[in-house]
């Protein structure tokens, strides 16, 4: 067989169209599904995206270090480029496009209006580390947001440099690391409680730093066991890290209580803020006796995920850990806006730096415009929206699926597989159906307390008639696993996405990280098997 | 409110399907004592566009943009022009609000730019696998010192006097709350500091960046053969992703562990973040990687595909006993990147170095001539440092007054030291030109 075999121009029979064509057309695409090579397999020596000026010769001044040979970097023209990444676009699903339910991320709408500002010019285009005479407004800015952070969650004091709701953890948890230090008793406690349901970071973050976790049952209502948490307390615990509202999508109705024996026993109360789209505006974590709370600006406050990123993690803190927060923040002189930074003299003894510069400015600026845009009413209106959205559809589900508590839920609603007991199919097929119903999966398998959990998060940015018809399709779905001869049809979802199930144990087993010429080995490789 | 869909009608008709009278039966868990009578007070209510706008408008116009004005500052992060192609790739929808790719089958498009980028960094480096991304260059510099302490099963991290001091602050502060030793070097100030004798027995690895902080250039392969003799890893820091496409890589001296701060590449300067992490290493050390992983696959009809791959690694399996605790990382930026060096290629990339090297090259020279400043560098990349008759911080600012932003004061990131007090880090990139560097030459001369 003879057709184009250069690989720049390597749409013929599609470059990752796999050994067999199943779709029987001489591209391998599907009309606005266009295969798509690497751009390592697009290249032409030669082309070049970008027009540059031929450089002055001047003397090298590069302690004979100059780098020899080629990098192997592919050339490609600008249209090359758009089309390239354009096409590759088209093969994402996005808040967008629809209904993006994965629970515990609140997915909801990123207004373009938080783009728009975060480009401004004189705020997106500041070195960091300019005088501080010459980025008065940003450093103002910067308080703004701290002070709505403050006053939304009732605490006094705010570390704004963590880069993500990870790392805002590692700041609170060194905080407390800290005002144990302070008081003579960190070698003496050691122990972190966190309940079973708790996201992975926070053990992650609690045995980093040299803590053991231990973890914390629940009750037969998806709440912390309160007898069990105070049994566990004692002169060797550091903290408890608790979500609330929790990862089951629940209050911690006796999270007062909670805090009290937490205090009593000498210990701190870390709050994972993962979850404060539920509450916010409405309820102040402050006022249930929390000590340290980071807030995932990229969730509650829309800043966009970005396919994993950028986020940004704030870290509000109580007036007990208020005097260990990380270098830097923003401190006003009379009129005039400084920067403390490292070796400043200042009250309190700082836990040292946890990033480079004063943290994600450009969440900064697209998280206080969306506050704005809402105002106090509108972010009230959020939470109660949120948890509207969430208890309509486990109230119109309940009856065909499988919820995991009784009552009401806050922002998300969290169901186990017995529904699915007998059918067949799994959590999983169940979900990969619902992709090619159109809607992104919800979160599978998570939190681990729960048997096959489906944890759906509507948010509050989906319309009425937009839930009607995603619990339309869950509802149909739900009932065609029912019939019990459907599990073959589920195993084979999606059929409709840009891929069908990828092989995930190949992945790890033969990890293949990066391009290299040799990846594909001739008798899988489409293009040297057209050249054959 | 234009975010919020739900009509009063649509609540009362939701409300009537849950069989609850009002949305506060709902937040009947929430303890009393909690409660809030009515909306949280001394916080404004919602604005529409056109308010937000100007007040951002205002914001903005307290502060002195670099794109009005000379401007010569790096030290670690650097003012290059990004094509247009690129901003407009990474604000489609399809990029920008989709989560971490959880679902394979429909977030190919984040898996394969992630697999590209992955490729870049290697190749960039000279290294052999590289992760998905950090969230800049600081945080992944102390990824790294924990990565070596789980290789090497050592506690002791010698820290190069040329890494940036923000960058050192955080390995300091990492090492003291997680529990491992730190010996952080006197600031490298002329590029002569030799580390070779200090490493020992017990040393986990050595950190250094190249060019350093005060913008030497230097060879670090004998350092890495007496780290590979000691059983250490070396990690070599650059700050400046755009170096290299001039300079030796990492890899080819025989780094363990390359990170690198990406932002030069794609990403604006705004104001310190989100920038992007590059994280590369040695194939053999893979599995002690923080961070995400795209690897390649097929899917159930045998085409390739990408998947997040040896995710065992990773705090949502592994928990307690994960690599690390990162989750989100920086994605869009890592989008950004790739985009910008796809358009840059081989040709454009080396090009756009030499440009820097060039622009830089003429500054020191025009700057050196100045009567009383000295030129600290023998080498460079697109930074130096020079040392003057007087203080740098007040000179700094003198230039801010007349609308200069004519580099860093070192006293700014190593306060209270007396042999810094003097230094000027100055930094030119492509986009310097004679109306950038006349002004700031004059300037200098005239507040000097």
């Amino acid at each position: 067989m003879v057709q184009s075999l250069d690989r720049s121009q390597g749409r013929a029979g599609g470059v990752a169209a796999g050994p067999t064509n199943t779709h029987g057309t001489f591209t391998g695409n599907r009309a606005l599904q266009i295969e798509e090579p690497l751009i390592f397999e697009m290249g032409q020596a030669g082309r070049c995206g970008v027009d540059l000026p031929e450089p002055p010769k001047v003397k090298d001044r590069l302690n004979g270090l100059r780098r020899a040979g080629e990098i192997g970097l592919p050339g490609l023209s600008e249209p090359q480029v758009v089309q390239h990444y354009t096409r590759l676009s088209q093969k994402n699903y996005a808040i967008d496009m629809g209904v993006y339910p994965l629970g515990s991320c609140t997915m909801k709408h990123n207004p373009r209006i938080n783009e728009k500002v975060a480009r401004f010019p004189g705020i997106g285009d500041l070195h960091p580390l300019q005088p501080v005479s010459t980025v008065q407004g940003a450093l103002e800015l910067i308080d703004r947001l701290a002070h709505w952070l403050k006053t939304l969650t009732g605490m006094p004091a705010v570390a704004m440099s963590p880069a993500a709701g990870a790392h805002g953890e590692m700041c609170g948890m060194m905080a407390i690391a800290a005002a144990l230090e302070a008081k003579g008793e960190r070698a003496q406690r050691k122990t972190v409680l966190a309940p079973e349901s708790a996201h992975g970071t926070n053990p992650a973050t609690a045995a980093a730093l040299g803590f053991t976790v231990k973890p914390i049952p629940a009750n037969e209502r998806g709440r912390v066991d309160l007898a069990a948490l105070k049994a566990a307390l004692g002169p060797d615990v550091a903290a408890i890290m608790l979500t609330n509202p929790n990862t089951c999508g629940l209050f911690e109705g006796e999270i007062v209580e909670i805090s009290k024996a937490v205090h009593a026993a000498g210990a701190y109360f870390y709050c994972d803020g993962a979850n404060f789209n539920a509450i916010v505006g409405r309820v102040r974590p402050g006022d249930l006796g929390i000590d340290c709370m980071h807030i995932n600006l990229h969730k509650t406050f829309s800043t966009p995920h970005g396919g994993g990123g950028p986020g940004a993690g704030p870290v509000v803190l109580s007036a007990a850990l208020a005097p260990y927060a990380p270098y830097p923040w923003i401190v006003k002189d009379g009129e005039k806006w400084r920067v403390a930074e490292d070796g400043a003299k200042v009250e309190g003894t700082p836990l040292g730096r946890l990033k480079a510069f004063h943290g994600q400015m450009g969440m900064f600026t697209r998280a206080l415009a969306y506050i704005m845009s809402h105002g106090a009413d509108g972010l009230k209106q959020v939470a109660e929206d949120a948890v509207l959205n969430a208890n309509y559809v486990m109230a119109a589900l309940k009856d065909v699926m499988s919820p995991a508590f009784e009552g009401p839920c806050m922002h998300e609603a969290l169901f186990d597989d017995s529904f699915l007991k007998d059918t067949g199919v799994s959590t999983l097929d169940f979900a990969k159906a619902m992709i090619d119903e159109g809607y992104h999966p919800m979160t599978m398998y998570f939190p681990l307390v729960v048997h096959g959990a489906m944890l759906i998060e509507p948010t509050e940015s989906v319309a009425k008639e937009d839930l009607d018809q995603f619990i339309g399709a869950l509802r149909s779905l739900a009932a065609r696993a029912k019939t019990g001869t459907a599990a073959e049809a589920f195993k084979a979802a999606p059929l409709y996405a840009p891929r069908r199930r990828l092989d995930e144990t190949l992945a790890a087993r033969k990890p293949i990280l990066r391009w290299r010429p040799s990846n594909n080995p001739p008798e899988t490789d489409p293009v040297k098997q057209a050249a054959e | 409110m234009r975010y919020l869909p739900l009509t009063d009608a649509d609540r009362r008709e939701m409300l009537s399907v849950i069989g609850a009278k009002s949305v506060d039966e709902l937040f009947r868990d929430v303890p009393t004592s909690a409660v809030l009578g009515a909306k949280i007070g001394g916080l404004p209510d919602h604005q529409g566009e056109l308010e937000v706008e100007r007040a951002f408008q205002a914001y903005a116009a307290k502060n002195l943009s670099p794109a009005t004005t000379p401007f010569f500052i790096g030290a670690g992060a650097y003012r290059h022009h990004v094509p247009s192609t690129v901003d407009y790739m990474i604000q489609r929808g399809e990029f920008l609000t989709s989560y971490t790719p959880y679902q394979p089958e429909i977030t190919q498009g984040t898996l394969q730019y992630l697999f590209e980028f992955q490729t870049q960094i290697t190749l960039l480096t000279g290294m052999e696998v590289a992760n998905a991304s950090m969230y800049d260059g600081s945080t992944g510099t102390a990824e790294a010192v924990l990565m070596a302490n789980r290789v090497t099963r050592r506690h002791k991290a010698l820290i190069s006097g040329g890494l940036h001091p923000q960058y050192r602050s955080i390995i300091e502060t990492t090492a003291k709350w997680e529990g491992f030793g730190a010996v952080i070097g006197r600031p490298d100030i002329d590029g002569l500091e030799d580390l070779i004798a200090a490493v020992d027995k017990d040393t986990s690895c050595v950190v250094v960046q190249n060019p350093s902080f005060f913008g030497h250039v230097r060879d670090f392969a004998k350092l890495a053969a007496a780290c590979h003799a000691a059983g250490a890893l070396l990690i070599v820091v650059v700050t400046e992703v755009v170096s290299l496409g001039l300079i030796k890589p990492p890899g080819e001296m025989g780094a363990d562990i390359v990170v690198c701060e990406g932002q030069s590449i794609g990403n604006g300067l705004g104001f310190g973040g989100p920038y992007v992490g590059l994280f590369a290493t040695r194939e053999k050390y893979m599995r002690q990687m923080p961070g995400r992983l795209v690897g390649e696959t097929v899917d159930a009809d045998g085409k390739r595909g990408f998947v997040l791959t040896l995710s065992t690694r990773e705090q949502h399996i592994r928990r307690e006993k994960a690599t690390s605790n990162i989750c989100t990382n920086a994605g869009l930026c890592a989008l950004a990147f790739t985009v910008h060096l796809t358009l840059l290629g081989e040709a454009g990339f080396k090009r756009l170095a030499e440009i820097n090297h060039a622009k830089a090259s003429e500054l020191a020279d025009r700057v050196a001539a100045i009567p009383g400043v000295k030129l600290l560098n023998d080498s460079f990349f697109n930074e130096f440092t020079v040392r003057l008759p007087k203080p740098a911080a007040p000179v700094v600012e003198a230039l801010a007054a007349k609308r200069i932003l004519g580099g860093l004061p070192v006293s700014r990131l190593i306060p209270n030291d007396p042999s810094v007090e003097n230094l000027l880090l100055l930094a030119a990139t492509e986009t310097a030109t004679e109306h950038g560097m006349g002004p700031l030459v004059a300037a200098l001369k005239e507040v000097l």
